[in-house]
């Protein structure tokens, strides 16, 4: 190399002609635009960036300058690999950004092929339904009572006031026990574990007991030999029907909504007195009145209304028989069956596929109703 | 209990334009419910035809039809064609010359049916033959109506074709069809419901005629005689403590009932018979007393009523010869002969005939529980017994007898006998003391004084307001003859209410002050059921019946506990008397119900109660209900009911994972079950112990899992069924299954679950291949291995099993990745292999392992 020549000439050395500078800037600037993909990028950069580049050469041409020239000349070839480089930098950022963008669309899928590769499993209605029920009423403070299925006799019939020659007990089909002098039945009612809670618990008592039953009745589009109740019991001192109409009222707006129209009426059963009944408006007919015509409504037999249940106040003699003093605590007792509750609310018109078991008939409902 | 507009007409007044189901309503306000509406929406022509002639046409859907002409009279084709009228009919049941019922082109049949001539199997037929439903009259669709069986012979005999069948038949008239509540024996009569009626009229004055006020005479002497002779009174109530007997003698058998009490018992749902027997039935239905006619002639002594003696034999009306019991109440001729089984059923020899004329008619009242003991023991369940079991007015009886005397001399042309018998011992009624104030306390209505005593006043109580004892708030109140269910408070209370209106109580919602929420068991079986659910299962209902021969489909061993079912004395099917033992008993109907449905993949769960009574069933007390049970007794009575805990069942066949576009699908297998009791285990926080099991029924030996506590409890058993159980039921091939107990892990779930601190330093990973037998089970392995790693080993996981031809024959490679982490330092690799060796060295000397 040269050594320091005071009197050189800038103008002399061809790489820093300005005119040639910026054609090297304008050759890599071209170079770089026409880049269409990150490997083009790659090549125009060690092309017009790398250590062979025209600029990279003209750089090293101004240590042989003068000192006078020197400035002068690094402030050109500077700026235009400055240039040159933010060009770089711009184009790298596009050309990603694309690529980025490609590769999304490279990747998508058809997101509406199926997606479960296991059947998702679901609970039963009645026990969904059941628990609704339960829910609303330990929410107003009152508990869930239990009790067997295969129960004693005095205790599901005796205990309630149905004594052995009583009308009423016949009319309830029941399931007797081999031998029949074992005293035991599969329980028709869930009433017995009111009896069970009484003869248990001091007042006051709040109870709901949701549960099995059994009846003798052949399996058809209103009956099945298994079906399930709920029964609401509260013992406490100063209960009236007032009381019993408040919580059957609470029940049906859990159950059925607002605007489910009811009516109540006298009836008779052995362990309430006085004894209360509640209908709701038939779901499939909407009470309209069928009966006498050729095809009286199936679901309410023409009437146009529903038991939803019987109740009434706890009979003085049951109170008498489980300990509790009838001249101190009154209290009332209202049940419903859970598959009627069920088509009601749900619309389900038979009772085949309530018990038949069939997935079809759970799998609507999912895990909550 | 039915009652025709008419007939209620005659004893209160009907609300202007009161129609059938205007008068139900009334009624459902009184409590007394709607069954059905008979009646009243039909028009003609409707009319009496008679069968001149039929051909039988066979079908090519197989039914013979018959192409009949029928004379309408002057109707019909006669009107129009000059024919007799040509009709269609598919019944067998009649005969050229039979009268039957008509309905003819222009007719509407209940339920808006209208009748038109149409084309049917070739012909025109202009109408048809009327079965009993098609016209409202009953629920009879076994064949058309042959009038001469409808009426009776001597009724038909009066007919001719073209009469108004309408008016015949009582068509015009509504009749509604009430429920009677077992408490209100009285509204199984027209006398009843009419006062009911009359009630939910609001009671106006004048607004009741009771049929029941007829001048009766006194018992005389010299009339029947009769001797009651209860020397076994059920619960000291004798069988009968009334009986009148009156005699018409000189009745023309051959005198048919009138025409409109035929109609009337038609509309009752009752077949006319004889003058005798229907004037007995229409008193009955008019006033709620059942009558019994006998043969004067028939009889040889008094009339005894006794109890039956062990042996005695009595042949029923209904041809059935009946072995009496002790505590049947019967009537007998001079103390032997058995005649009726009191208020239940009369007996054949002394029954009224074509040929009778003198009849004795029996007015008597029966103890409820007697006749519902007799009913109940001979399976009779008769218009009278009805009556009886429920409480008969013991005040109408001779007027019934009176009524029923009345119609006899009147239509039959007999003459009553002077004498008259009445046996009474009834007592009255005593006073009750109500506290007028107790209605309100019961119902929460203020109820004023005069509104309680005026109610009961209409309902036919005696109120003194005067008498020992009353004051401002008491007064003593005598129910009527007919309501034997008005003793004390609350049943008075329901009264006011009743007449008052149910709809008048308030709605106040009770506020149970000391709610607990629900128990721990009730959360936790909350829990099962839906992790059971979200693993994939589907949550059905069985029924708990199971046939005998399951314990041997299901393998189960001599000695199985599942073996002692509960045996139903009345089962629905006698092929299902035993209750299940396991839900897993009941549930393989269920899948087999899925699977003929077409489904190939079904995964099913139940949650319920079997029954485990271990050994003999016991015997439960009946303790007496006047009070509490003394604790021994309740004790006793809890003890006779059978274990019955609570268990799930599962069980699953198909694809548990489906085929698709990521791949092939994958077969429910024993893993699965085991998967979804270990899922519920973990769901509830309870660590489980898988163990292999090569002994239990119904499973697989090679393939199923004994699950238990850690301390050894068992919880369950979980795989695939053994092949010949799934052959013996009939399910899928590779079916599986689990059962487990859920109440042992709520019960192991009750604890709090104490929190363990865990390390924030990095784990330290390590995977080592062992060489064990065949037979050693992965478990075991896995105890070994984590009991010799110490305590800094965060996890097992066995990720790897290899059997085949690179290890030793009768040998598999089970590949584990230990994982250990150190509370309080990054553990150094020295420190790790010395715990993984300890760990190889642990399996080694337990199980046999060696590294590979």
């Amino acid at each position: 190399m040269s050594g320091p020549n005071t009197n050189y000439d800038p103008v002399e050395v061809s790489a820093l002609d300005p005119a040639n500078v910026d054609a090297a800037v304008q050759d890599a600037i071209a170079a770089i635009t026409a880049a269409s993909s990150l490997d083009d990028l790659k090549a125009a950069r060690i092309a017009h960036q790398g250590e062979k580049s025209p600029l990279a050469l003209a750089n090293r041409e101004i240590g042989a300058l003068p000192p006078s020239a020197k400035a002068e000349a690094g402030k050109r070839v500077g700026q235009a690999r400055g240039r040159v480089g933010q060009a770089l930098t711009v184009r790298q950022a596009e050309l990603e950004a694309e690529r980025d963008e490609r590769i999304l669309v490279d990747e998508r899928v058809d997101v509406t092929v199926p997606a479960l590769r296991r059947e998702p499993g679901s609970r039963h209605p009645i026990e969904l339904v059941a628990q609704r029920l339960v829910d609303a009423f330990v929410g107003m403070g009152w508990e869930v009572a239990e009790g067997p299925e295969l129960e004693s006799e005095w205790l599901n019939f005796d205990a309630l006031n149905l004594g052995p020659d009583h009308p009423a007990r016949q009319m309830q089909d029941t399931f007797f026990l081999d031998p029949v002098d074992s005293g035991l039945v599969l329980r028709t009612q869930t009433s017995p574990v009111q009896i069970r809670t009484m003869l248990e618990q001091e007042p006051p008592i709040y109870i709901v007991a949701p549960g099995k039953v059994f009846r003798t009745d052949d399996l058809d589009a209103t009956h099945t030999p298994v079906f399930h109740q709920i029964e609401c019991l509260a013992i406490d001192k100063g209960l009236t029907m007032a009381h019993l109409r408040g919580a059957l009222d609470a029940f049906v707006r859990i159950m059925f909504g607002e605007e489910t129209r009811t009516r109540v009426r006298a009836n008779y059963f052995p362990f309430t007195e006085p004894s209360m009944e509640t209908d709701f408006l038939c779901f499939a007919c909407h009470g309209e009145e069928t009966w006498g015509s050729a095809e009286p409504c199936r679901t309410c037999g023409g009437s146009g209304w529903i038991e939803l249940g019987g109740s009434g106040m706890v009979n003085r003699k049951v109170l008498r028989t489980c300990g509790i003093d009838p001249d101190v605590y009154s209290g009332f007792a209202f049940g419903l069956g859970i598959e009627r509750a069920l088509q009601l609310r749900h619309g389900v018109q038979g009772m085949h596929e309530i018990v038949e078991g069939d997935v079809r008939f759970s799998q609507q409902f999912g895990m909550g109703v | 209990m039915r009652m025709p507009l008419s007939w209620l007409a005659e004893y209160t007044d009907l609300a202007p334009g009161a129609r059938g189901a205007d008068v139900a309503a009334s009624l459902v306000r009184v409590g007394l419910e709607e069954e059905d509406l008979h009646g009243g929406d039909i028009t003609g022509p409707l009319v009496v035809g008679r069968v001149l002639s039929f051909e039988l046409e066979p079908q090519k859907n197989g039914k013979t039809i018959r192409w009949c002409t029928v004379d309408v009279g002057q109707n019909g084709q006669m009107l129009t064609e000059g024919k007799h009228q040509e009709i269609v009919c598919g019944a067998h049941n009649f005969e050229v010359g039979d009268l039957v019922v008509c309905v003819l082109p222009g007719a509407v049949l209940p339920g808006g049916f209208a009748i038109s001539a149409r084309k049917t199997y070739g012909h025109v037929s202009n109408g048809m033959i009327c079965a009993e439903d098609e016209i409202g009259l009953g629920h009879d669709h076994d064949g058309i109506i042959v009038l001469s069986r409808l009426l009776g012979e001597e009724r038909a005999a009066t007919l001719s074709p073209g009469d108004d069948a309408i008016a015949l038949l009582g068509l015009a008239d509504e009749t509604v069809e009430t429920n009677v509540t077992p408490d209100r024996g009285y509204c199984f009569s027209v006398r009843g419901l009419a006062r009911e009626y009359w009630h939910a009229q609001g009671s106006p004055e004048g607004g009741y005629r009771d049929p029941a006020e007829v001048a009766t005479p006194a018992a005389t002497a010299g009339g029947y005689p009769v001797e009651l002779k209860d020397d076994s009174p059920i619960d000291g109530n004798d069988g009968c403590d009334r009986y009148v007997a009156r005699i018409v003698r000189g009745i023309d058998p051959t005198r048919p009932s009138p025409s409109w009490m035929s109609k009337r018992l038609t509309q009752m749902g009752m077949r006319p018979i004889s003058l005798a027997v229907d004037v007995t039935n229409y008193v009955m239905l008019a006033v709620g007393q059942p009558l019994h006619a006998f043969d004067v002639d028939r009889l040889s002594g008094s009339v005894v009523v006794r109890r039956a003696r062990s042996g005695e034999v009595l042949t029923t009306l209904d041809d059935v010869e009946r072995t009496l019991h002790t505590d049947d109440l019967l009537i007998t001729d001079g103390g032997e002969q058995p005649l009726a089984i009191a208020g239940v059923m009369g007996g054949a020899s002394s029954e009224v005939s074509d040929t009778t004329t003198d009849v004795l008619i029996e007015a008597a009242h029966f103890d409820p529980t007697t006749v519902a003991r007799s009913s109940r023991r001979h399976r009779l369940i008769t218009e009278a017994s009805k009556r009886f079991e429920r409480g008969v007015d013991p005040r109408v009886t001779a007027a019934a007898a009176q009524l029923a005397v009345d119609l006899l001399v009147e239509h039959g042309g007999g003459t009553v006998d002077d004498a008259v018998t009445d046996v009474d011992r009834t007592s009255e009624r005593t006073a009750y003391l109500l506290d007028v104030t107790e209605p309100a306390r019961i119902v929460g209505v203020d109820y004023p004084r005069e509104r309680v005593v005026g109610i009961l006043r209409d309902l036919g109580c005696v109120v003194d307001e005067s008498g020992e004892g009353t004051d401002d708030t008491h007064v003593l109140v005598t129910p009527p003859s007919w309501r034997p269910d008005l003793v004390d408070a609350p049943d008075y209370a329901e009264e006011v209410a009743r007449i008052d209106g149910y709809n008048n109580i308030p709605s106040i919602t009770p506020t149970p002050s000391d709610g607990r929420g629900l128990t721990h068991a009730q959360k936790a079986r909350r829990v099962v059921a839906d992790a059971l659910a979200g693993a994939g299962l589907t949550e059905v209902l069985s029924y708990p019946f199971v046939a005998e021969e399951l314990a041997d489909q299901l393998m189960l061993p001599a000695d199985d506990d599942r073996r002692h079912a509960v045996r139903l004395a009345n089962p629905l099917s006698e092929e299902r008397p035993l209750l299940r033992t396991s839900v897993l008993a009941s549930l393989v109907d269920t899948l087999r119900r899925n699977v003929a449905r077409g489904r190939k993949d079904v995964a099913i769960y139940e949650l319920g109660l079997v029954f485990r009574p271990g050994g003999a069933i016991g015997t439960a007390p009946i303790p007496g209900v006047a009070a509490r049970p003394d604790a021994e007794t309740l004790e006793q009575l809890y003890a006779a009911v059978p274990a019955q805990p609570r268990r799930a069942g599962i069980l699953a066949t198909g694809q548990a994972e489906q085929a698709g576009w990521w791949g092939p699908g994958r077969a429910a297998d024993w893993s699965d079950m085991v998967a979804a009791v270990q899922t519920v285990a973990a769901a509830l926080a309870v660590p489980v112990v898988v163990a292999n099991d090569p002994g239990h029924a119904p499973w697989h030996p090679g393939r199923c899992a004994r699950i238990t506590l850690v301390d050894g409890t068992l919880v369950g058993h979980a795989g695939e069924l053994h092949p010949k159980v799934v052959a013996a039921l009939d399910l899928p091939e590779r079916t599986v299954a689990a059962e487990f107990d859920v109440d042992v892990l709520v019960a192991a779930s009750a604890e709090p679950v104490q929190a363990r601190p865990f390390s924030t330093f990095p784990p330290a990973m390590t995977d080592i291949a062992l060489l064990v037998a065949a037979d050693v089970a992965a478990a075991d392995v896995e105890t070994a291995l984590s009991s010799g790693a110490g305590e800094s080993l965060e996890s097992v996981v066995l990720f790897d099993v290899y059997e085949g031809e690179r290890i030793e024959a009768g040998h598999r490679s089970l590949a584990y990745r230990l994982t250990f982490r150190a509370p309080d330092r990054t553990l150094t690799t020295d420190e790790v292999n010395d715990f993984r060796d300890a760990a190889v060295a642990a399996a080694a000397s337990a199980t046999g392992a060696v590294q590979r």
